[in-house]
């Protein structure tokens, strides 16, 4: 986006400024976001990385003589059942709200919504991003509603003949996947959207001369073609996801039992229902190692924008 | 014949029942908040009222807690549109040694989950003397909000021409000057983009207010929605409907405002033709 416009002022200054006054207002200019992000985004992850390695508790004796303590919060870690549980609840979570729910559903829509009646398009549209701008906290009350016994979804299922479900008991991860799929999938929408607008018309009419059907020309020809967006889609909205805490925690407080105990809300149970903060941070460490993984992953499907 | 017609039709059905679908949830929402007596399921209102906003406008608690809601996403969309634009002039104007691996850093800021880090940052707060503090929040929410910002005004700002500003600063204009007066101007579809989207994030966002905020004399609208949820629980469904409505228009409306400016912040860029 930005080399070719940034080259020739980059010479014009150059000529007209003398150098050192320029690293000085430079360094003037980016002050205020250096401290800040030093403060309060470099700091905590530093201290992520320590604290995940002392037994730093919210009450007790502990909290007063907080101690380092090696490798020991991942060793309780490791041997937490509950541990293991909420790895598997995440990739769950993951998997099916993010990978599979949000990118399947976005493609489909934007694929259906191409060179449809404008009208028509406008108000699909309206409807799916009517979710998304939806605030996180408003999402899961909408959809408790929606789930709970003698909710909206219940009396639709009567209507057909068909016996009513206590959904967030049953199916307590299908209610949180679906809710979030219903409040992430406009931005898959909108991205696809922008990717198959770039697909030129020629190529998919020529293959449609070639004698190439419906499915062949999408699978085969456009599919393909925006595959760098649909990794990068992949890489945002499964680091969107990770962090989701408020929906579930709002829904079903991770619960019943565990069920829909996913990372960030075993983390928070452990930080400030237990008042484990130690053990708590090195949950964090897990999910920041992640995230930090994954960013890479996205910096490098980024790196010709700089 | 036939096949091109059902050809041409299947879209449309599968769209209208995702419609349907998406709709439904928020469509209840809308019907009960005009309710005088809601229920948990969808239905027409049988009378149209609305005491139900009333009640939520009317109680002193919930005027403070949109107050506080604002006074915190305003606070921080301000201090980021400002420290984003400073920071934003040298990385777009000067030739700098630390310009590649500072914007490589940014870029991966923006992608890391801010819910990693909260319990951390709850302990910084506790050390800097800052928890339950409502400007503590509003600069852990700005940091968490500049990378993306200054990524964002890096890019607008590449795209305002050099000479517009030469000819101020040879009318005397220090580069300061010439920034607030020449580039700031001309970037304002992009400031705009940044403040609504760092507003909107800021309004919905419950995590970070909920972990930092103790009194609840200093909730924002996100928490107190959650306490209200949890103490009437699903008992006054009208009122608790008209709140989320009143609180969800803010975004709302800000999202259809900013329509007019992110006609291009969709395409993922360079990465399309990977």
């Amino acid at each position: 986006m930005s080399t070719n416009t940034a080259v020739s002022p980059v010479v014009t200054i150059k000529q007209k400024t003398r150098r050192d006054h320029t690293l000085l207002k430079s360094v003037l200019f980016l002050l205020p976001a250096w401290i800040l992000l030093l403060i309060f985004f470099v700091g905590p992850i530093l201290l992520t990385f320590y604290f995940a390695f002392t037994n730093l508790t919210l009450t007790g004796t502990e909290a007063k003589s907080t101690e380092f303590i090696g490798f020991q919060n991942f060793v309780t870690m490791f041997q937490d059942p509950d541990f293991r549980i909420s790895v598997v609840k995440t990739i769950v979570f993951l998997l099916f709200s993010a990978v599979i729910g949000q990118q399947v559903l976005g493609f489909i829509l934007a694929v259906l919504m191409k060179e449809k009646n404008k009208t028509f398009r406008r108000i699909i549209g309206i409807i799916v991003l009517a979710g998304w701008v939806t605030p996180e906290i408003v999402v899961a009350f909408c959809w408790v509603a929606f789930l709970s016994d003698n909710g909206t979804l219940n009396m639709v299922l009567q209507h057909i003949g068909m016996k009513p479900v206590t959904w967030m008991y049953t199916f307590p991860m299908v209610s949180v996947v679906i809710a979030n799929i219903w409040h992430g999938t406009a931005f898959s929408m909108l991205v696809f959207q922008a990717a198959l607008d770039d697909v030129p018309k020629s190529v998919e009419e020529a293959a449609v001369m070639d004698g190439a059907n419906k499915f062949q020309v999408l699978f085969r020809i456009v599919l393909p073609m925006v595959k760098g967006s649909i990794v990068t889609n992949m890489i945002l909205v499964t680091l969107q996801t990770l962090g989701v805490f408020t929906l579930i925690f709002a829904m079903t407080g991770g619960g019943p039992g565990t069920s829909t105990q996913t990372l960030p809300i075993f983390m928070y149970n452990q930080a400030f229902v237990n008042y484990q903060l130690g053990y708590g941070t090195a949950i964090s460490l897990i999910l920041l190692v992640i995230g930090i993984g994954a960013s890479l992953i996205y910096m490098r499907s980024m790196k010709a924008e700089i | 014949m036939n096949r091109y017609k059902t050809e041409k039709v299947v879209p449309y059905v599968i769209l209208t029942i995702l419609g349907i679908m998406f709709i439904l949830p928020l469509l209840w929402v809308l019907f009960a908040s005009f309710d005088p007596n809601a229920q948990q399921s969808l239905k027409m209102p049988s009378s149209f009222t609305l005491t139900n906003f009333t009640s939520i406008f009317t109680d002193p608690a919930n005027l403070r807690s949109f107050g506080i809601g604002l006074f915190i996403s305003v606070g921080q969309a301000v201090l980021v549109v400002m420290v984003a634009i400073m920071a934003a002039y040298p990385l777009s104007r000067y030739a700098l040694k630390f310009k590649k691996p500072f914007m490589y850093t940014i870029l991966f800021m923006t992608a890391l989950p801010i819910t990693a880090v909260m319990v951390p940052v709850y302990q910084l707060f506790i050390y800097l003397n800052m928890q339950d503090s409502l400007i503590g929040t509003i600069l852990f929410l700005t940091a968490s909000g500049l990378p993306y910002a200054i990524w964002m005004m890096k890019n607008f700002m590449d795209s305002v021409p050099l000479e517009l500003e030469e000819s101020a600063w040879i009318d005397g204009a220090s580069v300061w000057a010439g920034l607030r007066r020449v580039v700031a101007p001309l970037m304002i579809p992009g400031i705009c983009t940044v403040a609504i989207f760092t507003f909107s994030g800021s309004w919905g966002n419950f995590f970070v207010p909920y972990i930092l905020i103790q009194t609840p004399d200093k909730f924002p609208a996100s928490v107190t929605i959650f306490q209200f949820f949890g103490t009437f629980g699903m008992i006054e469904y009208g009122k608790l409907a008209a709140f989320s409505m009143v609180y969800t228009m803010p975004s709302v409306i800000l999202y259809i405002f900013s329509q007019k400016f992110m006609s291009t912040g969709f395409s993922l860029g360079g990465a399309s033709k990977g």
